[in-house]
């Protein structure tokens, strides 16, 4: 099991270190120091082995948090653990920078005490954290027992329904309610089913439920969470189709065109659309036309950025630059990045919809009908890009 | 105000200050004050001496200040030991403590605290947490067990705190159970043979069910848990897996990843002729496709296992290849291992799409990658027949992009084409003639090298080129030294007027300047063979070469076979077992996957084990010199052939290793051929010895009247040299006919199945008559007892002793050799008996020096009783005499392979001695027969 956890600012001084077990020395801190983050050369793998001691890290911004172990830990629940630790630092005091850690470093002892039980992880939902967790207020002492110890287990339903010590903390939680959703791939509103190549849900979501009746039934824990993720390939209607042109005019200069064009329902609007084109390290200068929005060549990014508020479907505009470029001698090729584009447009590129949500609340009685509900689309781009 | 202030202080007198503080009667400033220490310890100041001021803090109600005064005995304790038995009480009274968060809090960090004082204290208190009312002191105090067999194994298994722990596997709270499990788990690992866990169908039950209930890491903990089990057969197996399936679908990528190896696990056990099991098959690929969907350092994590995974199951992931396409923003380890994916599951279906997306790669900056993916182009050419032209041509226009570290990449890969497709794309060698020049890494200067000898024919100033690269023969690597020494060879012996005055030069390199031993013994060889005989020169030097493997850098099987059972671990990501990072014992055991059990399929079909023994059609896998063992066995199987004589076979090895032009494959060479030999003299210490001692252990034979006698049952082959198979038997003869008496015992743990025999050439040709038939697999702790019918019409080649018979068994986990001797009686045919006539006539006719004498002592037989009991062996009396009181007694024998052996028996009544005189033509059987005649007589 994890062994330590160090977390350790850009000079790698160490900020917090915590060590869970006997066979992770104080030179361990020193060993990914020295090996890792003053390494010269680029990190090669997430993954360090330095004289049998295995480093697992993830890097926010510029802080490292790195898990010492020495045993055959699994790999992939160590980075899992470290997500998570992020996750709930961020939720407790926002951005994960060195100020913050600092500002919370009895915070985040208290934190892995509770969620590192001897390098195991334990119960790490934010939700249930504030019961154990001092430092944010809730003085335990004057609570009662029933309330100090509610079993926080997701999945003990029961348990938890009892224990009622969830407040509503944000409007679209319901304390302690069950869900249940659509089946993702039913048939929805007489068009024909989507096919989903694959789906994850949240814990709090009663996987083999799902597995025989193919509905997601939940009990939602406070504020947002992603209930289900999945994945498709087949029959998304792109909403956009970027259309890159670049051609070289001698050695110092670049001509580049860039055509956007919407392929959804004109009545609607996709929303911060944002198209991003590299340029070359050498440039010098870019002259900008654009139809719509704002254009403007940011030197420090090395890219146009063009941003438009809104555009509705079936609706085509375009950029043209050019790029001025410095004389070098450098052979090395420019390694072209690909185009990335960002917008939000309303509704699920993949065509799945939520068919029905139900919600059962037994304790307070709830019915169904008592309950507000509304379902919002939002199709927000994750990596889009073109190769020009 | 923000607790960064606590960093910022230092000045001195800094501990005076804070002692004061410390002993402060405000809570809130005592509060500070210790968080300015805890900070101070972990900026790696040393604060030990403010010890009894922050215990004394410990007393207070304060649920904050006491986790910061724990957090500060946690890290001192141990460097206090006796001062640290001053916060003893203040535990002890915590685990008392009305509030649960208290109670656990107490017991969490007393078993941080290793200190063997206190850990006396912690054993009332934990044994009371563990049965609290409350999950949440009960799930913590579970982990404390483990924490405290870390510090005193010893003391938890006094305690009983073992059989606690595994009550609370049936505990109602599910994070209970998951940290039960984890913490027995890990006990387990150091008591690799104790039943720890004691897993069953009602606790793996109790397991599953749990499993739907508890956290994200819960499940981990239970999955990986189950992982280690094995189900008792295939319909266990499947309804396992048809509820860990559900898992699949987490958010969480452990669980998924831990899901699958359970999956993975389990599989082996179901057959394959199941819809389920195809089912499954389908069940698995989208899950691991979504994990590249994760964070990139969880992406590097699945990648790995996912390595392992297509080479285990090439089918799961066949239709995937999309997926594993590089994106720009892919951190460079991820860019990496999906390459390596990608040329695997490269087929005639894709390659075009792979291909286009190589190129790009080939074009990149990052020079490790695009190394590698130039490397790709070139396995794609020899993997998928139907591309290597367009494999080519795109690695020509690599090449002419002169990028130094490019061209090179290109060169290698482009001579594993050569061999792969011979005579097809040498036109190219112009091309590849004009980067001479530009080559400065080994590895593409031997692959030019190799070029240029094995085409020293066609390109006409060959001489010249390697001419060039000698000149500096000294500074060049050993690769190089040794491939310019062969091609240099190989022009010679196809340019011989030309280049005699080279091949001296290098032949004298080689042999006399270099301190190389590989370097001179490879010079002498060749310098020998060409000076005695050119024309075997040319044979060995020049011979065809075996092609070459379509896939590279597979994983032996069966350490894929173990790391299967460490998916989503570190092993799986270092793809290597853990023994070999992990320090000690701990959690080493060896593990391996359940044998297939429902039917009799002895292997899996070569599509879906691309890693398995090469069959006759696949001679383009070159196994690694471990799997040769085997795969010979695997091979002859069948009724023995007599196989290619020694010397030649030798010969040709050696040549085709030469050429090979790998170094290390001259000195593999001499084994290859004769592994079943070469092996088992080096199990024969005890086996052997012990063979030996029980068979002629005389105290408890009893042999049977009607056939000849028959030896107990000796251990042949002991469990522990056998990964758990142990093997004891005898032989027999009975109206005719030969056979070995097995008795295969399995004290392994796991189900052994896919049994098979097979012998090594032997004096009198011993050989199975049949294949070794175990009808069930054999369960731990069955036994079976098989009779393996003998013949004599196999291969012979005269063993040390003689009677010496070397036996490789092979089952599903391994090949196992071992050698017994066989008592010569076996072999003694039923037609023996000789004419009086023809007996006084060969009598005379053997020369006295074939004559041995023997004594056998301690016989209590008459010559009656003897000559009935020797005839039931097939050794029978011609005639009788009686000379001078002694009963002389006329035999004759005769053994399977023809060999006839007349005997004198000379018994003297109330003498005990016995005097045999043999005569034979073959007298170096002689001891044996006397040996024979000993064990019959005295049995």
């Amino acid at each position: 099991m994890i062994g330590g956890l160090f977390i350790y600012n850009h000079k790698g001084e160490v900020l917090i270190s915590r060590v869970y077990r006997d066979d992770i020395g104080r030179n361990a801190v020193d060993a990914f120091r020295v090996n890792v983050i003053h390494a010269r050369q680029q990190v090669r793998s997430p993954v360090t082995n330095i004289a049998r001691t295995s480093f697992f890290h993830v890097k926010r911004s510029n802080i490292w948090l790195a898990a010492v172990t020495k045993q055959n830990v699994n790999a992939a629940m160590v980075f899992e653990f470290l997500y998570k630790m992020c996750d709930v630092m961020a939720a407790y005091f926002g951005k994960i920078s060195e100020e913050n850690i600092k500002n919370n470093f009895v915070l985040i002892y208290e934190l892995l005490d509770e969620i590192l039980d001897f390098g195991y992880p334990q119960n790490s939902e934010t939700g249930a954290l504030k019961t154990f967790i001092t430092q944010q207020g809730i003085k335990s002492q004057h609570e009662d027992k029933r309330r100090a110890i509610p079993d926080h287990q997701p999945g003990d339903w029961a348990n938890w329904l009892a224990a009622g010590g969830h407040q509503v903390s944000s409007e679209r939680a319901l304390p302690g309610c069950a869900g249940e959703c659509e089946p993702p791939h039913v048939p929805t509103g007489g068009k024909q089913s989507i096919a989903i190549d694959d789906c994850t849900f949240h814990q709090c979501v009663r996987l083999s439920k799902f597995d025989s009746e193919r509905s997601i039934s939940f009990i939602p824990p406070d504020g947002e969470f992603e209930l289900m993720r999945y994945r498709t390939t087949k029959d998304i209607i792109l909403p956009f189709r970027v259309i890159p042109l670049v051609r070289e005019v001698g050695r110092t200069k670049l001509e580049v065109k860039v055509v956007i064009k919407s392929n959804f329902k004109p009545s609607l609007l996709a929303q911060k659309i944002e198209v991003r084109i590299p340029t070359p390290l050498n440039t010098s200068g870019v002259q900008v036309i654009c139809m719509k929005g704002k254009a403007k060549y940011k030197a420090s990014e090395n890219a146009i950025v063009w941003k438009i508020k809104r555009m509705a479907g079936m609706k085509e505009s375009q950029i043209s630059a050019e790029i001025e470029l410095l004389p070098t001698n450098d052979k090395k090729k420019w390694a072209r990045p690909p185009i990335s584009m960002n917008f939000e447009v309303p509704f699920a590129p993949s065509g799945l919809k939520v068919r029905y949500l139900k919600v059962f609340e037994p304790k307070l009685n709830y019915s169904d009908h008592d309950v507000i509900k509304w379902v919002r689309y939002i199709g927000r781009s994750g990596i889009y890009e073109t190769r020009c | 105000m923000t607790d960064s202030k606590y960093f910022t202080t230092t000045k001195k007198g800094e501990i005076f200050e804070l002692k004061a503080e410390l002993n402060s009667d405000k809570k809130e400033k005592k509060k500070e004050a210790v968080k300015k220490v805890i900070a101070s310890m972990t900026v790696g100041k040393d604060v030990s001496a403010l010890f009894p001021d922050v215990v004394n803090c410990m007393q207070t109600d304060n649920l904050e200040l006491k986790k910061l005064v724990y957090l500060y005995l946690m890290n001192y304790a141990k460097s206090q030991p006796d001062m640290a038995i001053m916060a003893v009480n203040t535990f002890v009274k915590d685990c008392e403590d009305p509030n649960p968060l208290i109670r656990a809090l107490a017991v969490r960090t007393m078993g941080c605290i290793r200190v063997d004082k206190i850990t006396e204290y912690l054993c009332e208190p934990l044994r009371k947490c563990l049965k609290d009312e409350d999950p949440y002191v009960r799930k913590t105090a579970a982990v404390c067990v483990a924490k405290l067999h870390d510090i005193n194994a010893q003391l938890v298994e006094d305690q009983g705190f073992l059989d606690t722990l595994k009550d609370l596997i049936s505990d109602s709270n599910p994070m209970v159970v998951a940290n039960a499990v984890a913490a027995l788990s890990e006990i387990a690992e150091s008591h690799p043979s104790s039943n720890l866990l004691d897993l069953n169908p009602q606790s793996i039950n109790k397991l599953l069910t749990a499993l739907n209930e508890c956290t994200e890491w819960g499940q981990i903990f239970i999955l990986d848990c189950l992982a280690n089990y094995t189900p008792k057969d295939d319909r266990e197996a499947q309804s396992i897996c048809e509820r860990v399936t559900p898992r699949l679908s987490h958010a969480n990528s452990a669980v998924v990843l831990s899901a699958v190896k359970v999956l993975m696990k389990f599989m082996e056990m179901l057959s394959k002729d199941l819809d389920y099991y195809g089912t499954l098959l389908k069940k698995l690929a989208p899950p691991l496709v979504t994990l590249l969907s994760a964070e990139p350092e969880l992406q590097y994590v699945a990648l790995r296992n996912i390595n392992l995974i297509v080479q285990k199951r090439p089918e799961i992931l066949k239709h995937e290849m999309k997926v594993f396409f590089v994106k720009y923003n892919d951190p460079i380890y991820v860019k990496l291992e999906k390459l390596d994916i990608m040329i695997r599951l490269a087929s005639q279906a894709n390659i075009a799409q792979v291909l286009a997306e190589l190129k790009e790669y080939a074009t990149e900056v990052d020079v490790d990658f695009v190394r590698k993916a130039v490397r790709a182009i070139g396995r794609c050419a020899i993997k998928v027949e139907q591309s290597a032209e367009r494999c080519v041509s795109t690695l020509l226009d690599l090449i002419q992009t002169k990028v130094n570290y490019v061209v090179q990449e290109a060169i290698v890969v482009i001579k594993d084409i050569f061999r792969k497709y011979p005579n097809k794309y040498e036109s190219v060698i112009a091309t590849l003639c004009e980067n001479l020049d530009s080559l400065d890494e080994p590895e593409a200067r031997a692959a030019m090298i190799w070029i240029v000898g094995e085409y020293a024919e066609r390109i006409d100033n060959a001489d010249e080129l390697l001419e060039s690269f000698l000149e500096g023969f000294h500074d060049e690597s050993t690769q190089v030294q040794l491939q310019l020494l062969t091609a240099i060879v190989k022009l010679f012996l196809k340019k011989p007027t030309e280049t005699q005055e080279l091949v001296q030069q290098v032949l004298s390199l080689a042999t006399q300047d270099s301190d190389n031993p590989d370097l001179r013994d490879r010079g002498y060889i060749y310098w020998r063979l060409l000076s005695t005989d050119p024309v075997a020169a040319k044979e060995v030097v020049l011979a065809e070469k075996p092609l070459i493997s379509e896939e590279t850098d597979l994983i032996e099987p069966t350490l894929l076979d173990e790391l299967i059972c460490y998916i989503g671990t570190l092993a799986s990501v270092y793809h290597k077992p853990p023994s070999a990072f992990v320090e000690g014992g701990r959690g080493v055991v060896h593990k391996s996957l359940p044998p297939r059990t429902a039917s009799n399929e002895s292997t899996e079909s070569p599509e879906t084990a691309p890693a398995g023994p090469p069959s006759g059609e696949q001679p383009d896998v070159i196994p690694a010199q471990g799997d040769l063992l085997g795969d010979l066995l695997n091979l002859d199987l069948g009724p023995p052939v007599s196989g290619p004589p020694l010397a030649t076979s030798s010969v040709q090895m050696g040549a085709v290793d030469l050429l090979g032009g790998g170094l290390d494959s001259l000195i593999g060479g001499p084994n290859f051929v004769t592994p079943p030999a070469a092996a088992v003299p080096a199990n024969l210490g005890a086996p052997m010895g012990s063979g030996l001692s029980d068979l002629f252990d005389l105290t408890s034979g009893v042999g049977t009247l009607s056939g000849s006698y028959v030896a107990p049952k000796a251990v042949w082959l002991p469990a522990m040299k056998a990964k758990g198979l142990e093997i004891s038997g005898t032989f027999t003869r009975q109206v005719g006919s030969i056979s070995m008496d097995l008795q295969l015992t399995n004290k392994a743990l796991q189900v052994m199945t896919d049994f098979a025999i097979q012998f090594n050439r032997n004096s009198f040709g011993l050989a199975p008559a049949a294949p070794l038939q175990v009808h069930a697999p054999l369960s731990p702790n069955q036994t079976v007892e098989i009779s393996l019918p003998l013949n004599t019409v196999g291969s012979v080649m005269k063993m040390e002793p003689l009677n010496n018979l070397q036996v490789a068994v092979k089952n599903n986990i391994d090949v196992f050799y071992f050698s017994t001797l066989y008592p010569l009686h076996i072999l003694f045919v039923e037609d023996g008996k000789m004419e009086r006539q023809m007996f006084l006539a060969t009598w005379k006719d053997i020369p006295n020096e074939n004559e041995a004498q023997f004594q056998i002592r301690d016989c209590p037989l008459n010559a009656e009783a003897a000559s009935s009991r020797l005839q039931s062996s097939n050794i029978f009396t011609v005639a009788k005499r009686n000379v001078e009181g002694q009963d002389m007694l006329y035999q004759s024998l005769k053994l399977t392979n023809g060999i006839w052996v007349l005997a004198e028996l000379r018994i003297q009544p109330g003498n005990p001695n016995f005097m045999l005189s043999l005569k034979c033509r073959a007298p170096e059987v002689s001891p044996h027969v006397c040996q024979a005649y000993e064990t019959i007589l005295k049995n």
